[in-house]
């Protein structure tokens, strides 16, 4: 046979064999068959396998040649097998993947969820912003007597400011302390100066309304050391509501009487719902009452064993439940005391 | 205090409009409560004579009346019972508009016609005086009703502290506005009335600490036929004061325009002498307002031969009242001193106009004062001839103007500001604080008679204070040492306590300390709680000695409100009488009901039992940090008998948990209410960590199956299987129980998985078959387990 005829009868037969294979293999439609194809063309016994073995049989100088042809035509065919397995085998992997798919909208498997009360909340808050400048917090007993709730504090039996706490009493003269003052008392008592304390808890006093609650909580706050001014009560309570409400809000300051601060006054802040120009919250006013304070009076000082010439202090006392209600924009006290798991979730 | 604006004007201008006034009040420690009109809005009502009535030809409670307005003769049907030829009153003619915008239109009355309507006080919005038309005694025909009576007034709701006594009265405010605004205050002249007659009556004051000055004076013939006129009843209405007669009135008037309290006694009902002293105990009173009350032995009186006439400073008896027959009276100014007065009333459930003035303090330089001009205005109404003022008193025993220091150091210290010395002088002289003595450093000042409020330099500094403005001090951040704050190691803080039950799934309650008392019997059952001398209502009167009480009634609202799982808890204070003190431990209260879980596509939706709350109170104490927890069982009164333990922390008793007594769930109408109570303080005290080190070498498990009596606590196989094992059982875990098929229903079977490991090295199979069959052995034996 003449060189040139046998040169297209191989290519010829190669051609054919990569039309076939391609075809084939574009036919296996899993890994299996596609094993399959393999072995026809590629195996021991397979179509170019056995094309390589017939080169024995050529003539020495154009074994190479021709050896050349066909691995050229074998790398084609393993080529697209390769492509295949791949395109194979990913179908497979996204198969299995649609196998294992959830609804992801459907709830999840939780634990039920309960939270902390309003007031605790309010509380936490006031808390953690007096703590943040080194107050100690001191809760107290809610059960006092007389001396720690009255006396102590300047209010003898007959002054008329005790018709201003409506008192809680027992048989025994012991009665339920109406602010959280005498925390005072006892702090001074234990503590030498500088004290920087804020006395959380609750109160209670004879009274119920949409702004009144028998039982309600307040806040006392309590910082004695040399040369504390009425100017360092004022720096300290403006911060204290702005930090809290998170607003710059007014404030400002009142001339009022309690027996045992001396200057004594009364605090407004702006409406934290109107910012001023006069709502619902603030009854028109644009003004919101929130406590009461003053700098410690000297007896009481004296009373505790602290040295009122060689010591001032300043003392301010708020209601938590009060300041919760501006918090949350919530308009009746009482709410907070009915326990309604509906109410207390959303707080959560 | 009610007060009204235009008389307050009458004697200060503050140069101030009224809102900038009553904002300036507030400012000063005045706080104004509130600002009504004094009349409601009305146009177009005019002074009018009634010139003629007849009465109406068709109905009999009709008349019809000639009114002349200065310009016209009208005619008016009318319908008061009081109309009468000559008087003068308010006349609304056609086209005025009296409040609620009700306009005046012609009209026809039975077949009469009427141009316009005579009105009463309460048509016109003054006062609640609606028995017949208005009597004006001011003015001409034809003036505005609204001018004549500066309907324009306010009257202004003053909420006084109680140490400003001093602005109880017309008086005390002028002068405080005049402080406030360096403005002159121009008080009416006192003038003295000359005895006309030599009648005076006797008095003694037996109690001069409580009394020590009293003055008297007797007015002979007065007509008390006349009526009080308009002008000051209208003044006393918008001070809040209503007309009764015109002696009381006249005393109310001294008291709003003065600040004085007074009284008069018919003096015919007088006997013997006036004595001012304490009350034997027993006397009784019959007091102006018809109540009868047994008097104390530290009550005050006046009383006269014939025994108590009036509680000193609170209110007069109704024996010597003045009453409309009374012809001659017997007028009493004194000064009573606030102790002796204070606490008076309140222990008489009395507050008078009186007793507020007197416990505050009343000015103890006003009485001649006061007696002066009561004694003018009484003449100017109802007639008379007045008798000597007699006073007697015990000057030693009135007080004594107070003298402080105020150092102008201490001024600046206090207040953070320095203010200048003549500023601090103009503000002493302003308010009437007479400088006795003044060096570089300090002034010494005497307080008016009026400022009881005065006794210490810190009052002083507070008045210079108010007069330079609170809101003129500036504020800074307190300058202190910056020390640091205990943190406690061995103390877990409640806040995160309270966390830690939110994410267990338990909602925060604050519930009422006081309660309903048989509820809390039920609770506590025999229980002697603290009672409450004076609460709201029975139901709230009670002090909890345990949590539960609260925690179920809040379960019980919930449930009335369909929810299907209430997981609640509460921690706060109990109380309890102790053999000493009264004790108030902190609580933590736990309660669970309905529902295990949220309803779910996943989950089974089983009740609540036993083990869901055991495993709240677990997982609480492995948080909490607690290695020693044990439970045992509990006879307990108020919880099921079979399924309720004491909870124990490191051997000592923590608390209580279990399902509510099946008695007290019929009686609440519950079913299946899951309790704990455990004591805050143990389950907060954190123990100290102390670490050991962690083993490398593997572990080796072997699990048990062993059938046991029924009757047998896991916690006691725990406790054999553990003593047995030795020193390599890391752990001990029971993961399973079965009773049922294929088991003796006396007995049940547990499953048992052993944890070994060393410290030092890899175990043997020997070694662990060893300790395996050591604790097979040892609960056979103990409890005559065998493996299944």
């Amino acid at each position: 046979m003449e060189q040139a005829d046998m040169d297209t009868e191989i290519d010829a037969k190669l051609a054919d064999i990569i039309d076939r294979g391609n075809a084939t293999i574009a036919d296996a439609t899993d890994l299996q068959s596609l094993d399959q194809v393999r072995v026809s063309f590629l195996g021991k016994k397979g179509e170019l396998t056995a094309l390589l073995k017939s080169l024995g049989q050529l003539e020495a100088e154009q074994r190479p040649k021709v050896g050349a042809r066909i691995n050229h035509a074998k790398a084609i065919v393993q080529k697209a097998l390769e492509a295949r397995k791949a395109a194979l085998e990913q179908a497979q992997l996204a198969d299995a993947l649609a196998g294992d798919a959830v609804d992801i909208t459907l709830p999840g498997r939780r634990q039920a969820q309960g939270g902390l009360h309003p007031v605790t909340q309010a509380m936490n808050r006031i808390e953690e912003i007096f703590v943040g400048a080194g107050y100690g917090v001191e809760p107290g007993r809610e059960i006092e007597n007389d001396y720690y709730n009255f006396e102590a504090l300047n209010i003898p039996a007959h002054h008329p400011a005790r018709a201003m706490h409506d008192t809680f009493y027992f048989g025994d003269g012991s009665l339920l302390r109406t602010h959280t003052s005498p925390s005072q008392v006892h702090t001074m008592e234990a503590q030498e100066p500088p004290i920087r304390v804020i006395c959380p808890g609750r109160v209670y006093r004879r009274d119920s309304d949409l702004t009144h609650s028998p039982m309600f909580h307040q806040v006392e706050g309590l910082v004695v050391d040399q040369g504390i001014s009425f100017a360092d009560l004022k720096g300290t309570v403006i911060q204290f509501l702005q930090k809290f409400f998170e607003k710059d809000l007014d404030v400002r300051f009142r001339p009022s009487y309690f027996p045992f601060t001396e200057p004594s006054a009364e605090v407004d802040v702006q409406c934290v719902h109107c910012l001023g120009g006069g709502c619902r919250v603030c009854s028109q006013t644009g003004w919101i009452e929130v406590m009461g304070c003053g700098l410690i009076h000297p007896n009481v000082l004296s009373m505790s064993g602290i040295d009122p010439e060689a010591y001032s202090g300043f003392a301010f006392g708020f209601g938590g439940d009060r300041l919760a209600m501006l918090l949350y924009e919530v308009d009746d006290l009482r709410l907070f005391f009915e326990n309604d798991v509906r109410f207390l979730r959303q707080f959560n | 205090m009610k007060f009204s604006e235009a008389w307050l004007r009458e004697w200060v201008d503050p140069g101030l409009g009224r809102e900038d006034l009553l904002h300036q009040l507030t400012m000063a420690g005045l706080e104004v409560d509130g600002v009504d009109p004094v009349a409601g809005a009305f146009s177009g009502v005019v002074v009018a004579e009634v010139a003629s009535v007849v009465p109406h030809p068709d109905a009999d409670k009709l008349r019809v009346c000639e009114v002349d307005d200065g310009e016209t003769v009208h005619q008016v049907v009318c319908g008061a019972p009081n109309v009468k030829a000559g008087m003068r009153t308010a006349f609304a003619r056609v086209g005025a508009v009296l409040p609620e915008n009700f306009k005046i239109k012609k009209a026809k009355l039975r077949g009469v016609e009427s141009h316009g309507m005579l009105c009463s006080a309460s048509e016109l919005g003054l006062g609640d005086d609606h028995d017949g038309i208005m009597s004006l005694q001011v003015g001409s025909l034809g003036d505005q009703v609204s001018d004549v009576l500066d309907t324009n007034d306010v009257i202004v709701d003053l909420d006084l502290t109680p140490n400003r006594g001093d602005c109880l009265s017309m008086k005390g405010i002028a002068r405080e506005v005049g402080v406030l605004n360096n403005a002159t205050v121009t008080f009416p002249p006192i003038t003295q009335i000359e005895a006309e007659i030599d009648s005076t009556f006797p008095v003694r004051i037996s109690h001069a600490e409580g009394c020590p000055r009293y003055l008297g004076r007797v007015i002979r013939g007065v007509d008390l036929s006349r009526s009080t006129p308009l002008w000051m009843q209208e003044r006393l209405r918008r001070c809040g004061l209503r007309s009764i007669d015109p002696i009381v009135d006249v005393t109310n008037y001294v008291l709003i325009e003065l600040g004085q309290p007074m009284h008069a006694f018919d003096l015919d009902q007088l006997s013997g002498e006036i004595d001012v002293r304490l009350a034997t105990a027993g006397e009784k009173l019959t007091l102006l307002d018809g109540q009868e009350v047994v008097l104390d032995e530290q009550t005050l009186l006046i009383a006269d031969g014939s025994g108590p006439v009036a509680i000193a400073g609170v209110m007069g008896g109704e024996r010597s009242g003045v009453q409309s027959a009374t012809k001659d009276v017997f007028l009493e100014c004194a000064y009573f001193a606030p102790l002796a007065v204070a606490g008076t009333a309140r222990r008489y459930g009395l507050h008078t106009d009186a007793s507020h003035r007197y416990e505050r303090g009343v000015d103890f330089e006003l009485q001649f004062d006061a007696m002066a001009r009561a004694t003018e205005l009484l003449l100017e109404l109802v007639g008379g001839q007045p008798g000597p003022v007699v006073e007697t008193a015990k000057v030693q025993a009135l007080p004594v103007a107070s003298e402080v220091t105020l150092r102008h150091s201490r001024l600046h210290e206090l207040l953070g500001v320095e203010i200048g010395a003549d500023r601090v002088d103009e503000a002493l002289q302003r308010l009437g604080l007479a400088v006795v003595s003044r060096d570089d450093a300090s002034w010494r000042v005497r307080s008016p008679s009026h400022r009881f409020d005065i006794a210490i330099e810190a009052d002083l500094v507070e008045e210079v204070c108010r007069v330079y403005g609170y809101n003129n001090i500036p504020s800074q951040a307190p300058h202190t040492a910056l020390s640091l704050r205990d943190v406690k190691l061995e103390q877990s803080p409640e806040t995160h306590l309270k966390q830690y039950l939110a994410g267990l799934g338990l909602q925060e309650v604050i519930t009422y300390t006081f309660v309903e008392p048989g509820l809390l019997d039920l609770f506590d059952p025999g229980a002697k709680p603290l009672m409450l001398a004076n609460p709201m209502s029975r139901e709230q009167s009670a002090m909890r000695t345990n949590m539960f009480p609260g925690l179920v009634d809040a379960l019980k609202q919930n449930r009335a409100r369909q929810l299907s799982r209430v997981a609640l808890f509460e921690l706060g204070l109990v109380f309890q009488q102790g053999e000493q003190d009264i004790e108030q431990p902190q609580k933590l209260g736990g309660l669970l009901w309905g529902q295990r879980a949220p309803e779910s596509w996943h989950a089974r939706h089983d009740a609540t039992d036993f083990f869901d709350l055991k495993g709240v109170v677990d997982s609480l104490c492995e948080w909490a940090g607690h290695r020693r927890v044990d439970y045992e069982p509990v006879a307990s009164r108020i919880l099921h008998p079979g399924q309720s333990a004491r909870l124990k922390i490191d051997g000592q008793s923590a608390g209580l948990l279990g399902r509510l007594h099946p008695e007290i769930e019929a009686e609440l109408e519950l079913d299946g209410v899951f309790v704990f109570e455990l004591d805050a303080g143990r389950v907060l005290a954190r123990p100290r960590r102390q670490y050991a080190r962690v083993s490398k070498f593997p572990t080796v498990r072997r699990d048990l199956a062993v059938v046991i009596p029924r009757s047998v606590n896991a916690a006691d196989i725990e406790a054999s299987a553990r003593k047995a094992a030795g020193v390599h059982l890391v752990e001990f875990r029971l993961f399973d129980v079965y009773e049922g098929k294929g088991i003796d229903s006396n007995e049940k079977s547990l499953a048992i998985g052993l944890t070994y490991q060393s410290q030092t090295a890899t175990l043997t199979d020997d070694e662990v078959a060893t300790s395996a069959g050591a604790v097979m052995a040892t609960l056979a034996e103990r409890f005559g387990a065998r493996q299944r």
